[in-house]
Protein backbone atom coordinates (compact mmCIF):
# COMPACT_ATOMS: atom_id res chain seq x y z
CA UNK A 1 0.00 0.00 0.00
CA UNK A 2 2.87 2.39 0.72
CA UNK A 3 6.34 2.85 -0.61
CA UNK A 4 8.02 2.09 2.72
CA UNK A 5 8.12 -1.58 1.82
CA UNK A 6 11.55 -1.40 0.19
CA UNK A 7 13.22 -0.05 3.30
CA UNK A 8 11.82 -2.85 5.44
CA UNK A 9 14.56 -4.85 7.20
CA UNK A 10 14.47 -8.51 6.32
CA UNK A 11 15.47 -9.71 9.79
CA UNK A 12 13.32 -10.31 12.86
CA UNK A 13 11.01 -13.09 13.92
CA UNK A 14 9.42 -15.44 11.39
CA UNK A 15 6.08 -13.73 11.92
CA UNK A 16 7.63 -10.35 11.28
CA UNK A 17 9.41 -11.68 8.17
CA UNK A 18 6.17 -13.16 6.90
CA UNK A 19 4.25 -9.94 7.40
CA UNK A 20 6.85 -7.80 5.68
CA UNK A 21 6.90 -10.34 2.86
CA UNK A 22 3.13 -10.01 2.57
CA UNK A 23 3.44 -6.25 2.83
CA UNK A 24 5.78 -6.22 -0.15
CA UNK A 25 3.48 -8.48 -2.14
CA UNK A 26 0.00 -6.98 -1.97
CA UNK A 27 -1.19 -9.25 -4.80
CA UNK A 28 -0.32 -12.33 -2.75
CA UNK A 29 -2.06 -10.85 0.28
CA UNK A 30 -5.11 -10.13 -1.83
CA UNK A 31 -5.01 -13.70 -3.12
CA UNK A 32 -4.90 -15.09 0.41
CA UNK A 33 -7.81 -12.89 1.44
CA UNK A 34 -9.95 -13.81 -1.53
CA UNK A 35 -9.25 -17.53 -1.90
CA UNK A 36 -11.49 -18.88 0.91
CA UNK A 37 -14.60 -16.73 0.30
CA UNK A 38 -14.34 -16.95 -3.48
CA UNK A 39 -13.90 -20.69 -3.51
CA UNK A 40 -16.99 -20.95 -1.31
CA UNK A 41 -19.11 -18.64 -3.45
CA UNK A 42 -17.85 -20.02 -6.76
CA UNK A 43 -18.03 -23.69 -5.79
CA UNK A 44 -21.05 -23.77 -3.53
CA UNK A 45 -23.10 -21.06 -5.18
CA UNK A 46 -22.17 -20.23 -8.77
CA UNK A 47 -21.35 -23.89 -9.35
CA UNK A 48 -24.80 -24.81 -8.13
CA UNK A 49 -26.43 -22.26 -10.38
CA UNK A 50 -24.55 -23.74 -13.34
CA UNK A 51 -25.68 -27.26 -12.37
CA UNK A 52 -29.23 -25.94 -12.19
CA UNK A 53 -28.99 -24.32 -15.58
CA UNK A 54 -27.54 -27.46 -17.14
CA UNK A 55 -30.18 -29.62 -15.45
CA UNK A 56 -32.89 -27.61 -17.21
CA UNK A 57 -31.85 -29.30 -20.45
CA UNK A 58 -31.96 -32.85 -19.06
CA UNK A 59 -35.13 -34.87 -19.13
CA UNK A 60 -37.07 -37.30 -17.02
CA UNK A 61 -37.57 -40.77 -18.43
CA UNK A 62 -41.35 -41.25 -18.13
CA UNK A 63 -41.06 -45.01 -17.57
CA UNK A 64 -38.22 -45.30 -15.07
CA UNK A 65 -38.81 -41.85 -13.49
CA UNK A 66 -35.04 -41.39 -13.61
CA UNK A 67 -33.30 -38.24 -14.79
CA UNK A 68 -31.67 -38.83 -18.17
CA UNK A 69 -28.60 -36.71 -18.90
CA UNK A 70 -29.11 -36.00 -22.57
CA UNK A 71 -29.70 -32.51 -23.71
CA UNK A 72 -32.69 -30.92 -25.38
CA UNK A 73 -35.25 -28.15 -25.16
CA UNK A 74 -38.20 -30.40 -24.31
CA UNK A 75 -38.77 -28.84 -20.85
CA UNK A 76 -38.88 -25.33 -22.27
CA UNK A 77 -41.16 -26.47 -25.08
CA UNK A 78 -43.52 -27.99 -22.52
CA UNK A 79 -43.52 -24.71 -20.57
CA UNK A 80 -44.17 -22.64 -23.64
CA UNK A 81 -46.96 -24.79 -25.04
CA UNK A 82 -48.93 -25.43 -21.87
CA UNK A 83 -51.72 -23.00 -20.95
CA UNK A 84 -51.45 -23.95 -17.28
CA UNK A 85 -47.85 -22.87 -16.94
CA UNK A 86 -48.44 -19.72 -18.94
CA UNK A 87 -51.30 -18.77 -16.60
CA UNK A 88 -49.10 -19.46 -13.57
CA UNK A 89 -46.30 -17.34 -14.99
CA UNK A 90 -48.63 -14.44 -15.77
CA UNK A 91 -50.22 -14.70 -12.31
CA UNK A 92 -46.83 -14.72 -10.56
CA UNK A 93 -45.46 -11.75 -12.48
CA UNK A 94 -48.78 -9.88 -12.27
CA UNK A 95 -49.04 -10.21 -8.50
CA UNK A 96 -45.35 -9.32 -8.12
CA UNK A 97 -46.02 -6.12 -10.07
CA UNK A 98 -49.20 -5.33 -8.09
CA UNK A 99 -47.35 -5.89 -4.80
CA UNK A 100 -44.55 -3.58 -5.93
CA UNK A 101 -46.96 -0.77 -6.83
CA UNK A 102 -48.89 -1.22 -3.56
CA UNK A 103 -45.72 -1.09 -1.50
CA UNK A 104 -44.52 2.06 -3.27
CA UNK A 105 -47.84 3.77 -2.43
CA UNK A 106 -47.81 2.54 1.18
CA UNK A 107 -44.13 3.28 1.78
CA UNK A 108 -44.01 6.81 0.40
CA UNK A 109 -45.95 8.73 3.10
CA UNK A 110 -44.22 7.12 6.08
CA UNK A 111 -40.81 7.39 4.39
CA UNK A 112 -41.45 11.05 3.61
CA UNK A 113 -42.56 11.72 7.18
CA UNK A 114 -39.44 10.04 8.53
CA UNK A 115 -37.08 11.84 6.16
CA UNK A 116 -38.49 15.36 6.05
CA UNK A 117 -40.96 16.00 8.86
CA UNK A 118 -40.15 13.98 11.97
CA UNK A 119 -37.73 15.19 14.62
CA UNK A 120 -34.37 13.46 14.84
CA UNK A 121 -35.48 11.43 17.84
CA UNK A 122 -38.76 10.31 16.29
CA UNK A 123 -36.92 9.45 13.09
CA UNK A 124 -34.47 7.17 14.85
CA UNK A 125 -37.31 5.49 16.71
CA UNK A 126 -39.20 4.95 13.48
CA UNK A 127 -36.16 3.46 11.73
CA UNK A 128 -35.84 0.87 14.49
CA UNK A 129 -39.61 0.30 14.41
CA UNK A 130 -39.42 -0.52 10.69
CA UNK A 131 -36.18 -2.48 11.00
CA UNK A 132 -37.35 -4.80 13.78
CA UNK A 133 -40.20 -6.54 11.97
CA UNK A 134 -38.19 -6.62 8.74
CA UNK A 135 -36.63 -9.92 9.71
CA UNK A 136 -39.15 -11.03 12.32
CA UNK A 137 -39.97 -14.44 11.02
CA UNK A 138 -41.45 -14.36 7.57
CA UNK A 139 -43.34 -17.60 8.15
CA UNK A 140 -44.94 -16.37 11.37
CA UNK A 141 -46.19 -13.26 9.58
CA UNK A 142 -47.87 -15.35 6.89
CA UNK A 143 -49.34 -17.53 9.61
CA UNK A 144 -50.67 -14.43 11.41
CA UNK A 145 -52.46 -13.38 8.24
CA UNK A 146 -53.84 -16.88 7.84
CA UNK A 147 -55.41 -16.51 11.28
CA UNK A 148 -56.69 -13.00 10.51
CA UNK A 149 -58.17 -13.85 7.12
CA UNK A 150 -59.77 -17.20 7.98
CA UNK A 151 -63.53 -17.69 8.00
CA UNK A 152 -63.84 -17.19 11.79
CA UNK A 153 -60.98 -14.71 11.89
CA UNK A 154 -60.58 -11.17 13.13
CA UNK A 155 -61.13 -9.43 9.81
CA UNK A 156 -64.55 -10.94 9.25
CA UNK A 157 -65.43 -10.19 12.88
CA UNK A 158 -64.48 -6.52 12.40
CA UNK A 159 -66.24 -6.19 9.05
CA UNK A 160 -69.36 -8.13 9.94
CA UNK A 161 -71.19 -5.26 11.74
CA UNK A 162 -70.88 -3.25 8.50
CA UNK A 163 -72.35 -6.07 6.48
CA UNK A 164 -69.00 -6.71 4.79
CA UNK A 165 -66.67 -9.68 4.71
CA UNK A 166 -62.95 -10.08 4.08
CA UNK A 167 -61.39 -11.39 0.87
CA UNK A 168 -61.00 -14.94 2.20
CA UNK A 169 -58.18 -17.07 0.82
CA UNK A 170 -57.23 -16.46 -2.81
CA UNK A 171 -55.37 -14.08 -5.10
CA UNK A 172 -56.46 -11.00 -3.13
CA UNK A 173 -55.16 -12.54 0.09
CA UNK A 174 -51.87 -13.41 -1.63
CA UNK A 175 -51.50 -9.84 -2.86
CA UNK A 176 -52.33 -8.43 0.57
CA UNK A 177 -49.95 -10.69 2.47
CA UNK A 178 -47.07 -10.15 0.04
CA UNK A 179 -47.61 -6.37 0.26
CA UNK A 180 -47.47 -6.70 4.04
CA UNK A 181 -44.39 -8.90 4.05
CA UNK A 182 -42.18 -6.78 1.84
CA UNK A 183 -43.34 -3.30 2.94
CA UNK A 184 -40.32 -2.65 5.22
CA UNK A 185 -38.02 -3.57 2.32
CA UNK A 186 -39.55 -0.66 0.40
CA UNK A 187 -39.79 1.84 3.27
CA UNK A 188 -36.09 1.74 4.21
CA UNK A 189 -34.55 2.49 0.79
CA UNK A 190 -37.20 5.11 -0.02
CA UNK A 191 -36.58 6.79 3.34
CA UNK A 192 -32.83 6.78 2.70
CA UNK A 193 -33.37 8.20 -0.78
CA UNK A 194 -35.71 10.97 0.42
CA UNK A 195 -33.34 11.88 3.22
CA UNK A 196 -30.63 12.60 0.68
CA UNK A 197 -32.79 15.18 -1.11
CA UNK A 198 -31.68 18.58 0.26
CA UNK A 199 -34.54 20.43 1.94
CA UNK A 200 -33.36 23.54 0.10
CA UNK A 201 -34.67 22.01 -3.13
CA UNK A 202 -38.14 21.70 -1.66
CA UNK A 203 -37.94 25.28 -0.41
CA UNK A 204 -36.72 26.49 -3.81
CA UNK A 205 -39.66 24.80 -5.46
CA UNK A 206 -42.03 26.41 -2.97
CA UNK A 207 -40.41 29.84 -3.50
CA UNK A 208 -40.88 29.46 -7.23
CA UNK A 209 -44.56 28.88 -6.65
CA UNK A 210 -44.69 25.09 -6.63
CA UNK A 211 -47.60 24.07 -4.46
CA UNK A 212 -47.33 20.98 -2.25
CA UNK A 213 -48.50 18.37 -4.72
CA UNK A 214 -46.71 19.96 -7.61
CA UNK A 215 -43.40 19.96 -5.74
CA UNK A 216 -44.03 16.36 -4.87
CA UNK A 217 -44.69 15.38 -8.47
CA UNK A 218 -42.05 17.51 -10.21
CA UNK A 219 -39.21 17.60 -7.67
CA UNK A 220 -39.45 14.90 -5.01
CA UNK A 221 -40.61 12.00 -7.15
CA UNK A 222 -37.96 12.27 -9.89
CA UNK A 223 -35.23 12.58 -7.24
CA UNK A 224 -36.61 9.64 -5.28
CA UNK A 225 -36.99 7.40 -8.33
CA UNK A 226 -33.66 5.54 -7.94
CA UNK A 227 -34.52 4.72 -4.32
CA UNK A 228 -37.98 3.51 -5.31
CA UNK A 229 -36.39 1.34 -7.99
CA UNK A 230 -34.01 -0.08 -5.39
CA UNK A 231 -36.88 -0.97 -3.08
CA UNK A 232 -38.84 -2.48 -5.94
CA UNK A 233 -36.02 -4.94 -6.60
CA UNK A 234 -36.79 -6.54 -3.24
CA UNK A 235 -40.58 -6.48 -3.48
CA UNK A 236 -40.48 -7.87 -7.00
CA UNK A 237 -37.81 -10.52 -6.54
CA UNK A 238 -39.10 -11.76 -3.18
CA UNK A 239 -42.61 -12.19 -4.59
CA UNK A 240 -41.38 -13.98 -7.70
CA UNK A 241 -39.42 -16.51 -5.68
CA UNK A 242 -41.97 -17.31 -3.03
CA UNK A 243 -44.11 -20.39 -2.82
CA UNK A 244 -45.10 -20.59 0.85
CA UNK A 245 -47.43 -17.58 0.96
CA UNK A 246 -49.59 -18.74 -1.98
CA UNK A 247 -49.66 -22.19 -0.39
CA UNK A 248 -50.84 -20.85 2.97
CA UNK A 249 -53.34 -18.13 2.02
CA UNK A 250 -54.68 -19.32 -1.33
CA UNK A 251 -55.21 -22.46 -3.33
CA UNK A 252 -53.63 -21.05 -6.49
CA UNK A 253 -50.15 -21.82 -7.67
CA UNK A 254 -47.13 -19.64 -8.23
CA UNK A 255 -44.01 -20.53 -10.23
CA UNK A 256 -42.42 -21.45 -6.91
CA UNK A 257 -45.12 -24.00 -6.07
CA UNK A 258 -44.66 -25.83 -9.37
CA UNK A 259 -40.90 -25.78 -8.88
CA UNK A 260 -41.13 -27.08 -5.33
CA UNK A 261 -43.53 -29.89 -6.24
CA UNK A 262 -41.34 -30.94 -9.14
CA UNK A 263 -38.19 -31.04 -7.03
CA UNK A 264 -39.64 -32.71 -3.98
CA UNK A 265 -42.68 -34.78 -4.90
CA UNK A 266 -42.47 -35.47 -8.62
CA UNK A 267 -38.67 -35.72 -8.53
CA UNK A 268 -38.55 -34.01 -11.92
CA UNK A 269 -35.52 -31.79 -11.38
CA UNK A 270 -35.06 -30.96 -15.09
CA UNK A 271 -38.54 -29.49 -15.44
CA UNK A 272 -38.29 -27.61 -12.15
CA UNK A 273 -34.94 -26.18 -13.24
CA UNK A 274 -36.41 -25.08 -16.56
CA UNK A 275 -39.31 -23.29 -14.84
CA UNK A 276 -36.96 -21.69 -12.30
CA UNK A 277 -35.09 -20.01 -15.15
CA UNK A 278 -38.22 -17.90 -15.78
CA UNK A 279 -37.97 -15.82 -12.56
CA UNK A 280 -34.20 -15.60 -13.04
CA UNK A 281 -34.58 -14.19 -16.54
CA UNK A 282 -37.32 -11.81 -15.38
CA UNK A 283 -35.11 -10.69 -12.48
CA UNK A 284 -32.07 -10.14 -14.70
CA UNK A 285 -34.13 -7.96 -17.05
CA UNK A 286 -35.58 -6.14 -14.04
CA UNK A 287 -32.13 -5.59 -12.52
CA UNK A 288 -30.86 -4.16 -15.80
CA UNK A 289 -33.81 -1.75 -15.95
CA UNK A 290 -33.37 -0.85 -12.28
CA UNK A 291 -29.69 -0.17 -12.84
CA UNK A 292 -30.58 2.30 -15.59
CA UNK A 293 -32.84 4.04 -13.06
CA UNK A 294 -29.81 4.32 -10.76
CA UNK A 295 -31.10 1.80 -8.25
CA UNK A 296 -27.75 0.18 -7.49
CA UNK A 297 -26.39 3.28 -5.77
CA UNK A 298 -29.40 3.11 -3.43
CA UNK A 299 -29.23 -0.52 -2.35
CA UNK B 1 -43.90 22.34 1.12
CA UNK B 2 -45.53 20.53 3.99
CA UNK B 3 -48.46 22.60 5.13
CA UNK B 4 -49.98 22.13 8.55
CA UNK B 5 -52.68 19.96 7.06
CA UNK B 6 -50.11 17.97 5.11
CA UNK B 7 -48.08 17.34 8.25
CA UNK B 8 -51.10 15.98 10.06
CA UNK B 9 -52.05 13.82 7.10
CA UNK B 10 -48.52 12.40 7.00
CA UNK B 11 -48.57 11.80 10.73
CA UNK B 12 -51.87 9.94 10.41
CA UNK B 13 -50.65 7.81 7.52
CA UNK B 14 -47.46 7.00 9.42
CA UNK B 15 -49.51 5.85 12.39
CA UNK B 16 -51.73 3.73 10.17
CA UNK B 17 -48.74 2.14 8.46
CA UNK B 18 -47.15 1.28 11.81
CA UNK B 19 -50.44 -0.23 12.95
CA UNK B 20 -50.61 -2.24 9.73
CA UNK B 21 -47.08 -3.54 10.37
CA UNK B 22 -47.48 -4.39 14.05
CA UNK B 23 -51.11 -5.53 14.47
CA UNK B 24 -50.63 -8.96 12.83
CA UNK B 25 -47.66 -9.61 15.12
CA UNK B 26 -49.81 -8.62 18.09
CA UNK B 27 -52.45 -11.10 16.94
CA UNK B 28 -49.91 -13.91 17.20
CA UNK B 29 -48.97 -12.84 20.72
CA UNK B 30 -52.65 -12.91 21.74
CA UNK B 31 -53.24 -16.33 20.22
CA UNK B 32 -50.29 -17.78 22.14
CA UNK B 33 -52.39 -17.25 25.29
CA UNK B 34 -55.54 -18.64 23.70
CA UNK B 35 -57.49 -20.90 26.05
CA UNK B 36 -58.90 -23.19 23.37
CA UNK B 37 -57.37 -25.24 20.59
CA UNK B 38 -59.39 -23.60 17.84
CA UNK B 39 -58.36 -20.33 16.19
CA UNK B 40 -61.84 -18.76 16.32
CA UNK B 41 -61.94 -15.03 17.11
CA UNK B 42 -62.82 -13.55 19.62
CA UNK B 43 -60.79 -15.53 22.15
CA UNK B 44 -62.82 -16.85 25.05
CA UNK B 45 -60.17 -17.08 27.73
CA UNK B 46 -56.46 -16.66 28.30
CA UNK B 47 -53.97 -19.18 29.63
CA UNK B 48 -50.22 -19.74 29.82
CA UNK B 49 -50.43 -23.53 29.74
CA UNK B 50 -49.27 -23.88 26.12
CA UNK B 51 -45.89 -22.39 26.98
CA UNK B 52 -45.16 -25.35 29.24
CA UNK B 53 -46.42 -27.81 26.64
CA UNK B 54 -44.24 -26.22 23.98
CA UNK B 55 -41.13 -26.50 26.13
CA UNK B 56 -41.86 -30.18 26.80
CA UNK B 57 -42.57 -30.98 23.15
CA UNK B 58 -39.71 -33.17 21.81
CA UNK B 59 -40.30 -32.08 18.21
CA UNK B 60 -39.93 -28.42 19.20
CA UNK B 61 -36.80 -29.15 21.19
CA UNK B 62 -35.13 -31.04 18.35
CA UNK B 63 -36.06 -28.34 15.86
CA UNK B 64 -34.77 -25.62 18.19
CA UNK B 65 -31.46 -27.46 18.53
CA UNK B 66 -31.12 -27.85 14.75
CA UNK B 67 -32.00 -24.17 14.26
CA UNK B 68 -29.45 -22.99 16.81
CA UNK B 69 -26.70 -25.23 15.44
CA UNK B 70 -27.43 -24.18 11.86
CA UNK B 71 -27.57 -20.49 12.78
CA UNK B 72 -24.37 -20.59 14.84
CA UNK B 73 -22.49 -22.55 12.18
CA UNK B 74 -23.71 -20.36 9.34
CA UNK B 75 -22.89 -17.21 11.35
CA UNK B 76 -19.35 -18.43 12.06
CA UNK B 77 -18.71 -19.24 8.39
CA UNK B 78 -20.29 -15.96 7.27
CA UNK B 79 -18.19 -13.95 9.76
CA UNK B 80 -14.97 -15.48 8.46
CA UNK B 81 -15.71 -15.36 4.74
CA UNK B 82 -17.62 -12.06 4.85
CA UNK B 83 -14.84 -10.17 6.58
CA UNK B 84 -12.20 -11.64 4.25
CA UNK B 85 -14.09 -10.39 1.18
CA UNK B 86 -14.73 -7.05 2.88
CA UNK B 87 -11.01 -6.57 3.61
CA UNK B 88 -10.11 -7.47 0.04
CA UNK B 89 -12.71 -5.16 -1.48
CA UNK B 90 -12.22 -2.21 0.89
CA UNK B 91 -8.42 -2.28 1.07
CA UNK B 92 -7.35 -3.30 -2.42
CA UNK B 93 -7.99 -2.23 -5.97
CA UNK B 94 -8.10 -5.03 -8.47
CA UNK B 95 -9.70 -6.16 -11.68
CA UNK B 96 -13.14 -7.65 -11.05
CA UNK B 97 -13.76 -5.93 -7.73
CA UNK B 98 -17.28 -4.89 -8.71
CA UNK B 99 -17.98 -8.42 -9.90
CA UNK B 100 -17.04 -9.74 -6.46
CA UNK B 101 -19.37 -7.41 -4.58
CA UNK B 102 -22.07 -8.43 -7.04
CA UNK B 103 -21.33 -12.12 -6.46
CA UNK B 104 -21.67 -11.64 -2.69
CA UNK B 105 -25.09 -9.99 -3.07
CA UNK B 106 -26.39 -12.51 -5.64
CA UNK B 107 -27.52 -15.22 -3.18
CA UNK B 108 -30.11 -12.86 -1.66
CA UNK B 109 -30.88 -10.90 -4.83
CA UNK B 110 -32.03 -14.00 -6.70
CA UNK B 111 -35.37 -15.53 -5.68
CA UNK B 112 -35.13 -17.96 -2.77
CA UNK B 113 -36.40 -20.94 -4.73
CA UNK B 114 -33.58 -20.52 -7.23
CA UNK B 115 -30.90 -20.55 -4.54
CA UNK B 116 -32.63 -23.43 -2.79
CA UNK B 117 -33.06 -25.51 -5.92
CA UNK B 118 -29.56 -24.86 -7.16
CA UNK B 119 -28.06 -26.05 -3.87
CA UNK B 120 -30.45 -29.01 -3.80
CA UNK B 121 -29.49 -30.06 -7.33
CA UNK B 122 -25.80 -29.82 -6.46
CA UNK B 123 -26.02 -31.73 -3.17
CA UNK B 124 -27.95 -34.54 -4.82
CA UNK B 125 -25.67 -34.77 -7.85
CA UNK B 126 -22.28 -34.60 -6.13
CA UNK B 127 -19.87 -37.24 -7.43
CA UNK B 128 -19.32 -40.17 -5.09
CA UNK B 129 -16.42 -39.36 -2.74
CA UNK B 130 -17.93 -35.95 -1.95
CA UNK B 131 -21.52 -37.11 -1.53
CA UNK B 132 -23.50 -35.56 1.33
CA UNK B 133 -26.89 -36.39 2.75
CA UNK B 134 -29.32 -33.52 3.14
CA UNK B 135 -29.41 -32.46 6.78
CA UNK B 136 -27.85 -30.09 9.27
CA UNK B 137 -24.64 -29.74 7.29
CA UNK B 138 -26.37 -28.81 4.04
CA UNK B 139 -28.71 -26.40 5.89
CA UNK B 140 -25.61 -24.70 7.27
CA UNK B 141 -23.94 -24.47 3.86
CA UNK B 142 -27.06 -22.90 2.35
CA UNK B 143 -27.54 -20.40 5.17
CA UNK B 144 -23.88 -19.41 5.21
CA UNK B 145 -24.04 -18.66 1.49
CA UNK B 146 -26.66 -15.95 1.88
CA UNK B 147 -25.44 -14.76 5.31
CA UNK B 148 -22.03 -13.74 3.93
CA UNK B 149 -23.54 -10.58 2.48
CA UNK B 150 -24.78 -9.16 5.82
CA UNK B 151 -21.38 -9.52 7.44
CA UNK B 152 -19.73 -8.19 4.30
CA UNK B 153 -22.00 -5.12 4.20
CA UNK B 154 -21.31 -4.22 7.82
CA UNK B 155 -17.56 -4.78 7.70
CA UNK B 156 -17.03 -3.08 4.35
CA UNK B 157 -18.94 0.00 5.56
CA UNK B 158 -16.78 0.14 8.68
CA UNK B 159 -13.53 -0.35 6.77
CA UNK B 160 -14.43 2.45 4.37
CA UNK B 161 -14.84 4.84 7.30
CA UNK B 162 -11.62 3.90 9.07
CA UNK B 163 -8.25 4.90 7.72
CA UNK B 164 -5.36 2.67 6.80
CA UNK B 165 -2.92 5.02 8.51
CA UNK B 166 -3.38 3.31 11.88
CA UNK B 167 -2.51 -0.08 10.38
CA UNK B 168 0.51 1.42 8.64
CA UNK B 169 1.66 3.06 11.87
CA UNK B 170 1.34 -0.28 13.62
CA UNK B 171 3.47 -1.97 10.97
CA UNK B 172 6.04 0.84 11.08
CA UNK B 173 6.28 0.37 14.84
CA UNK B 174 7.28 -3.23 14.30
CA UNK B 175 4.06 -5.16 14.75
CA UNK B 176 3.66 -8.22 12.56
CA UNK B 177 0.53 -8.83 10.52
CA UNK B 178 -1.18 -10.81 13.28
CA UNK B 179 -0.39 -8.20 15.95
CA UNK B 180 -1.67 -5.43 13.70
CA UNK B 181 -4.86 -7.35 13.11
CA UNK B 182 -5.23 -8.30 16.78
CA UNK B 183 -4.54 -4.89 18.31
CA UNK B 184 -5.44 -2.38 15.60
CA UNK B 185 -7.78 -3.69 12.90
CA UNK B 186 -9.92 -6.02 15.00
CA UNK B 187 -10.82 -3.48 17.73
CA UNK B 188 -12.01 -1.10 15.01
CA UNK B 189 -14.11 -3.82 13.42
CA UNK B 190 -15.44 -5.37 16.60
CA UNK B 191 -18.89 -3.77 16.70
CA UNK B 192 -19.35 -4.13 12.93
CA UNK B 193 -18.54 -7.84 13.23
CA UNK B 194 -20.92 -8.21 16.15
CA UNK B 195 -23.71 -6.40 14.30
CA UNK B 196 -23.10 -8.45 11.15
CA UNK B 197 -23.01 -11.65 13.19
CA UNK B 198 -26.27 -10.85 14.97
CA UNK B 199 -28.00 -10.08 11.68
CA UNK B 200 -26.62 -13.25 10.09
CA UNK B 201 -27.90 -15.24 13.07
CA UNK B 202 -31.37 -13.69 12.79
CA UNK B 203 -31.42 -14.23 9.03
CA UNK B 204 -30.47 -17.89 9.37
CA UNK B 205 -32.78 -18.57 12.31
CA UNK B 206 -35.72 -17.25 10.34
CA UNK B 207 -35.05 -18.65 6.86
CA UNK B 208 -37.51 -21.13 5.43
CA UNK B 209 -37.55 -21.20 1.62
CA UNK B 210 -33.95 -22.21 0.95
CA UNK B 211 -34.11 -24.48 3.99
CA UNK B 212 -37.02 -26.51 2.60
CA UNK B 213 -34.72 -27.50 -0.28
CA UNK B 214 -31.63 -28.28 1.81
CA UNK B 215 -33.00 -29.73 5.07
CA UNK B 216 -33.80 -33.28 4.03
CA UNK B 217 -35.23 -35.09 7.07
CA UNK B 218 -33.98 -32.49 9.58
CA UNK B 219 -36.33 -29.76 10.81
CA UNK B 220 -35.43 -26.22 11.76
CA UNK B 221 -37.91 -24.33 13.90
CA UNK B 222 -39.56 -22.53 10.95
CA UNK B 223 -39.80 -25.86 9.08
CA UNK B 224 -41.37 -27.40 12.17
CA UNK B 225 -43.98 -24.63 12.18
CA UNK B 226 -44.65 -25.15 8.46
CA UNK B 227 -45.09 -28.90 8.91
CA UNK B 228 -47.43 -28.47 11.87
CA UNK B 229 -49.70 -25.78 10.44
CA UNK B 230 -51.94 -28.46 8.98
CA UNK B 231 -52.32 -30.28 12.31
CA UNK B 232 -55.14 -28.60 14.29
CA UNK B 233 -54.06 -30.36 17.50
CA UNK B 234 -50.63 -28.76 17.36
CA UNK B 235 -51.80 -25.20 16.63
CA UNK B 236 -51.64 -23.91 20.25
CA UNK B 237 -48.00 -25.02 20.41
CA UNK B 238 -47.36 -23.52 16.97
CA UNK B 239 -48.64 -20.18 18.32
CA UNK B 240 -46.21 -20.29 21.23
CA UNK B 241 -43.29 -21.29 18.99
CA UNK B 242 -44.27 -18.46 16.63
CA UNK B 243 -43.96 -15.92 19.46
CA UNK B 244 -40.60 -17.38 20.40
CA UNK B 245 -39.35 -17.19 16.81
CA UNK B 246 -40.50 -13.55 16.49
CA UNK B 247 -38.62 -12.59 19.65
CA UNK B 248 -35.50 -14.55 18.79
CA UNK B 249 -35.21 -12.90 15.38
CA UNK B 250 -36.18 -9.41 16.59
CA UNK B 251 -33.81 -9.22 19.57
CA UNK B 252 -30.59 -9.70 17.58
CA UNK B 253 -31.75 -7.14 15.01
CA UNK B 254 -32.50 -4.66 17.80
CA UNK B 255 -29.02 -5.01 19.28
CA UNK B 256 -27.43 -4.92 15.84
CA UNK B 257 -29.19 -1.64 15.06
CA UNK B 258 -27.95 -0.21 18.37
CA UNK B 259 -24.40 -1.33 17.60
CA UNK B 260 -23.90 0.24 14.25
CA UNK B 261 -25.79 2.89 12.44
CA UNK B 262 -24.94 1.34 9.08
CA UNK B 263 -26.39 -2.03 9.90
CA UNK B 264 -29.69 -1.27 8.24
CA UNK B 265 -29.27 -3.52 5.26
CA UNK B 266 -32.66 -4.12 3.79
CA UNK B 267 -31.28 -7.15 2.09
CA UNK B 268 -32.92 -10.34 3.03
CA UNK B 269 -35.41 -12.24 4.84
Amino acid sequence: MTSTAETEPSGGSPGRRLSSFLHRHPRLRLGLLLTPPLSWLLLAYLGSLVVLFVAAFWRLDPFTAQVVHDYGFQNFRQLWESDVYRTITVRTIGIAAAVTVTDILLAFPIAFYMAKVASRRTRNLLVVAILLPLWASYLVKVYAWRIILQENGILNWVLDPFGLSGPGFGNVATWLVFSYLWLPFMILPVYAGLERIPSSMLEASADLGGRGLRTLWRVVLPLALPAIAAGSIFTFSLTLGDYITPQLVSSTQFIGNVVYINVGVANNLPFAAAFATVPVVVMVVYLLLARRAGAFENL
Amino acid sequence: MTSRLGTWALRGLTGLTLAFIYLPLLVIFLYAFNDRRSLVWPLEGLTTKWFGRAIDNPGVRDALLVSLQAALGATAIALLLGSLVAMAVARHRFFGRDAISFLVILPIALPGIVTGMALNATFRNLPEPFGVDLGLFTIMVGHATFCIVVVYNNVVARLRRTQTSLEEASADLGADAWQTFRFVTFPQLKTALLAGGLLAFALSFDEVIVTTFTAGPDQTLPIWILNNLSRPNQLPIVNVVAVFVILLSMIPVYFASKLSSESSIPGAR
